[in-house]
């Protein structure tokens, strides 16, 4: 039997145990099984999950490594969030609408994955087609906060940060169009990095805002983060809006832990300490600070006016994308389709579509729709464009001054399960801490920072300048070197 | 009232690329349904377009060849509306920014028609329908098109035809397309509005679609001018309208009974990247612009000092026109250019179309005909044998020095036979030879006739004529 105990290995102890044959594959992958049977569907983290297509997996990364090949996530297992394809297994997006969809094609993140050893352990809940910040507007039911149950786990990524923050999986998948691996990640105390956009390849993640979505890694440790986002990035034909740069390990990596932070210069972002933040958020940051301040960190404050426009400009361009990108799903090559004996092609489309999205997704379609219009196309999406290119601009000059920002990650910590489901413009607001980082296709990373009197997480959120994830991955390796009371404490759900 | 017609023509030409504009399905025609399709071209969710490069070399090779204004960055967009064969519920083309405006097809050399702008796009599918359900075929969705869109200032529907067939041939002498109007490969909108004679206001417009021959663009065209002057005549108004043509009926009709106005939402592509085109890539291309049509006819009037009409003619495809050099090349000067022009145009280029011969591969190929036309050029036939056999080579495909040596048509040069034979005809004919005598000299054609009709053609006509000349001024002694 494996000493494994909840908590005890990392995603890179995973692999360089199984590496020096002192654990199998076989014996990471049964731990992790048993653990989801026993959790999962109290925190309803997982939509799919197999443990004979798990078995199988084993047997192909085991028969690799005795093959001799060097891999990074040897026998890791990986949640991935299920909007994102894998191959022959269901990806519902969590909708009705792609109830029972198998994709006949992997992500390019699932086959990196699976070329680096890791096991693809199951597929996670979310908010539909990723629109939300709660995990509540999943057709499947709500995920729930291992911190307490009662609560969310954040979104839209929730089941990913859920079964992280609760070891279901050392490391998962999200994906962030304006905070959903950010947010989740602040609200379940783990790591969550949004890449640079056009780091990460889109092929095979099904959009939701295509000038704003980015795949990046949840994790429980700044090492883990870095090692699956050093797998999963790197240049991919199949996505044009890809960079052609290597993967993350190959450009810098993240190195060895340096807490000498002389000669850096950390930003906070003046508007993201107005009002509505928490005082617990607002003494944890402080703190969070001061520990760089510490550390040798130069501490500047920057203002970038142009925030403000971040919410509408964010609600305008990703809904008017969303309402082209789910277009698709009308019912007549794939998902459901509600038909009728005697029904009109308009009928179909009208009653699959009404039946197969939830609430907010009509809602945020219609949105779209209305703001591409005629007429109003210039008055909405043109000028929300404008404004993503003031706050771009804004950043770029920021950076002209610091290293890295700092801001929390969301103003609050977690909600109460169906605290804000009914208040759509205070769930919006929420974001936005979040919002302005995709618009201006920017990496961010949310640090898990403390606990507030709830004994809920907090986060905080180190936000970069294009490519810049060395930056922000060497910061957050120092604060977790520094800063002991993370990492000690552990959920109980 | 005098009313005059304005048309403007929208033409979709596929580009004769091996993959789709944005995945690498192939485009062969006629492909059994959903048999070249992929994730991509299906819009499966998460499925991502990638721009195939040749199809924009193509697209910038017509662009260069209309004298157009090449926008070195462009922006892919999407058109959004639901119909079965639409797989995303959005066509990737552009719209806003196209990355090409202006320019001309020279249609001959008085005539010259502006374009507003080319884009490129994709295609959608087919939906089939059934007596009790509709299909759809995915084969055509995503296969690369650019749309050329000519400027309202075509005042006639032959003159609408001439345009399209000049473009037609431009981009099959551009090797961008095969501009197969009957596989689609090159389908044509026009629209259609009349004005007042001498006013400058465009009149409500009609546009027609479904039109898929030369033919066809003409006769609905000119039902349409009909129509709308019929109504205008009347005090009525035009109704703008989407029609389609009945070839059977030669009528236009609405294509439904209520116009729908669409808003097609148009939004850039975020999956696309701004189309860059860099000085770089434009200079090659541009070097590598083949001959255009009238430049080549210009050459061949100036080379094979052939009329006008034929050089025009020869050029109209590429193909030909390469035929036409090709059996040029091979008679080795023994033949005019002249005749080789009037042998292909005269006699190949029928059989070719009634047969439907891919001109790259004909069943008579250069060397077989230049074979013909060189024993044409060195007398070993007439040219009325030539033809008798061009028309056995077009059953077996066999050489014309076989067929001559099988069928014995080797013309008869030997003045001792020749003679013979005339001596023979005039002492068979004694009555005709008194009316020669006596002054009829138009009798002398009998005599020519009859010389050939008994050797079979086979007598060298000149040499028959000098002969008899000679033999009946003996007689006349």
């Amino acid at each position: 039997m494996s000493d494994l105990r909840p908590f005890s290995l990392s995603a890179a102890e995973i692999s360089q145990r199984v590496h020096a044959g002192d654990i199998s594959i076989r014996e990471v992958a049964d731990f992790y099984v048993q653990r989801t049977e026993a959790y999962a569907s109290k925190l309803n983290t997982h939509l799919y999950w197999n443990a004979s297509n798990i078995a199988d997996q084993v047997k192909d990364q085991e028969s690799k490594l005795k093959s001799g090949l060097k891999l990074p996530l040897a026998g890791v297992p990986v949640l991935i969030k299920d909007n994102i394809c894998t191959r022959s297994v269901p990806t519902t997006c969590a909708s009705k609408m792609l109830e029972n969809f198998r994709p006949p094609f992997d992500a390019h993140v699932v086959e990196r994955l699976v070329a680096a050893g890791a096991l693809i352990f199951g597929k996670t809940n979310c908010d539909e087609f990723a629109m939300g910040s709660t995990s509540e507007n999943s057709a499947y039911g709500p995920v729930r906060n291992p911190w307490n149950v009662d609560y969310v786990p954040g979104g839209s990524s929730g089941g990913s940060a859920a079964a992280v923050a609760a070891d279901l999986a050392p490391v998962a998948l999200g994906s962030d169009t304006g905070g959903s691996i950010r947010q989740p990640a602040a609200f379940c105390g783990i790591y969550g990095l949004k890449p640079t956009y056009g780091t990460v390849s889109r092929y095979g993640l099904i959009a939701y805002g295509s000038s704003l979505d980015q795949i990046g890694p949840f994790a429980r440790t700044v090492a883990d983060t870095a090692l699956l986002f050093d797998v999963i990035s790197g240049h991919d034909q199949r996505d044009s809006t890809s960079r052609a740069i290597p993967p993350f390990q190959t450009r810098n990596g993240v190195g060895s832990p340096d807490t000498n932070l002389k000669g850096k210069r950390i930003g906070i972002v003046k508007e993201f300490f107005s009002a509505g933040l928490d005082e617990s958020t607002r003494q944890a940051l402080s703190k969070a600070v001061d520990l760089y301040k510490d550390l040798g960190a130069e501490i500047k404050e920057v203002s970038l006016p142009s925030l403000k426009y971040s919410i509408s400009a964010y609600y305008l361009i990703a809904t008017a994308e969303a309402s082209a990108n789910l277009a698709r799903f009308d019912g007549i090559r794939y998902g459901q389709r509600q038909e009728e004996a005697g029904a009109t092609l308009r009928d179909v489309y009208q009653k699959t579509r009404s039946h197969g999205f939830g609430t907010e997704v009509k809602q945020r379609i219609m949105l779209g729709t209305f703001a591409l219009s005629a007429g109003y196309y210039d008055a909405y999406y043109a000028k929300a464009t404008a404004a993503r290119h003031l706050i771009s601009n804004e950043f770029t000059r920021a950076f002209a001054n610091v290293d890295w920002l700092i801001s929390p990650t969301s103003p609050t910590t977690a909600f109460r399960l169906g605290e804000k489901i009914d208040d759509p413009l205070a769930m919006y607001l929420s974001d936005i801490c979040t919002l302005a980082v995709n618009l201006a296709g920017l990496p961010a990373l949310s640090v898990p920072c403390g606990w507030d009197e709830k004994g809920l997480p907090i986060g905080m959120q180190l936000i970069g300048p294009p490519l810049g994830e060395e930056a922000l991955l060497k910061g957050a390796l120092a604060y977790e070197q520094t800063a002991n009371h993370i990492g000690s404490r552990i959920p109980k759900f | 009232m005098q009313f005059e017609p304005i048309i403007g023509l929208e033409v979709h030409c596929q580009l004769a690329t091996r993959s789709k504009l944005f995945c690498s399905c192939a485009t062969t025609f006629g492909v059994a349904a959903n048999h070249q399709v992929c994730p991509v071209c299906l819009g499966m969710p998460g499925t991502l377009p990638v721009i195939n490069t040749l199809a924009v070399d193509y697209a910038v090779r017509l662009a260069l060849a209309v004298g157009a204004k090449l926008n070195t960055r462009s922006i892919f967009s999407r058109k959004q509306y639901f119909y079965p064969d639409l797989p995303k519920g959005y066509q990737i083309t552009q719209y806003d920014q196209p990355y090409c405006e202006g320019g001309e097809i020279t249609v001959d050399q008085n005539t010259r028609v502006r374009l507003t702008r080319i884009h490129l796009e994709e295609d959608a599918g087919k939906n089939l329908h059934g007596s009790d359900a509709s299909y759809c075929d995915y084969n055509r969705a995503g296969m690369p098109l650019v749309e050329i869109v000519s400027q309202p200032e075509i005042t006639s529907a032959v003159a609408a035809a001439d345009y399209l067939r000049s473009l037609r041939s431009l981009v099959r002498h551009l090797g961008i397309s095969d501009g197969n109007l009957e596989e689609g490969s090159f389908r044509c909108d026009a629209n259609v509005s009349l004005r007042l004679k001498g006013t400058t206001k465009l009149g409500t417009r009609c546009e027609i679609k479904n039109l898929n021959s030369f033919r066809n663009v003409e006769r609905a065209i000119n039902y349409e001018i009909q129509r709308q002057g019929d109504i205008l005549e009347q005090g009525g108004q035009i109704v703008q309208h989407t029609l389609l043509f009945d070839a059977d009926s030669g009528r236009t009709a609405p294509m439904r009974a209520k116009e729908e106005s669409h808003d097609y939402r148009y939004m850039p592509d975020p999956d696309l990247p701004p189309l860059c085109l860099s000085a770089d890539r434009i200079e090659k291309i541009s070097k590598e612009l083949p001959e255009l049509p009238q430049a080549m006819a210009a050459r061949f009037i100036e080379t094979y000092s052939i009329p006008d009409s034929s050089a025009t003619l020869l050029t109209s495809d590429r193909d030909l026109a390469a035929y036409f050099e090709s059996v040029n090349s091979m008679v080795d000067g023994k033949v005019a250019a002249k005749i080789v022009a009037n042998w292909v145009i005269g006699e190949f280029l029928p059989v070719a179309t009634e047969l439907k011969w891919d001109l790259t591969k004909p069943n008579i190929d250069a060397a077989h005909l230049a074979g013909l036309l060189k024993l044409l050029g060195d007398d070993v036939i007439s040219s009325k044998i030539a033809k008798t056999v061009f028309e056995e080579m077009l059953k077996n495909g066999e050489s014309a020095k076989d067929i001559v040596d099988r069928l014995g048509l080797t013309q008869v040069t030997d003045q001792s036979s020749i003679t013979a034979l005339i001596d023979q005809v005039i002492d068979a004919n004694p009555e005709q030879l008194r009316q020669f005598l006596s002054g009829k000299e138009k009798i002398f054609g009998f005599f020519v006739g009859q010389v050939m009709k008994l050797s079979h053609g086979k007598m060298n006509p000149a040499l028959v004529n000098s002969i008899l000349t000679e033999k009946l001024a003996q007689r006349r002694e």
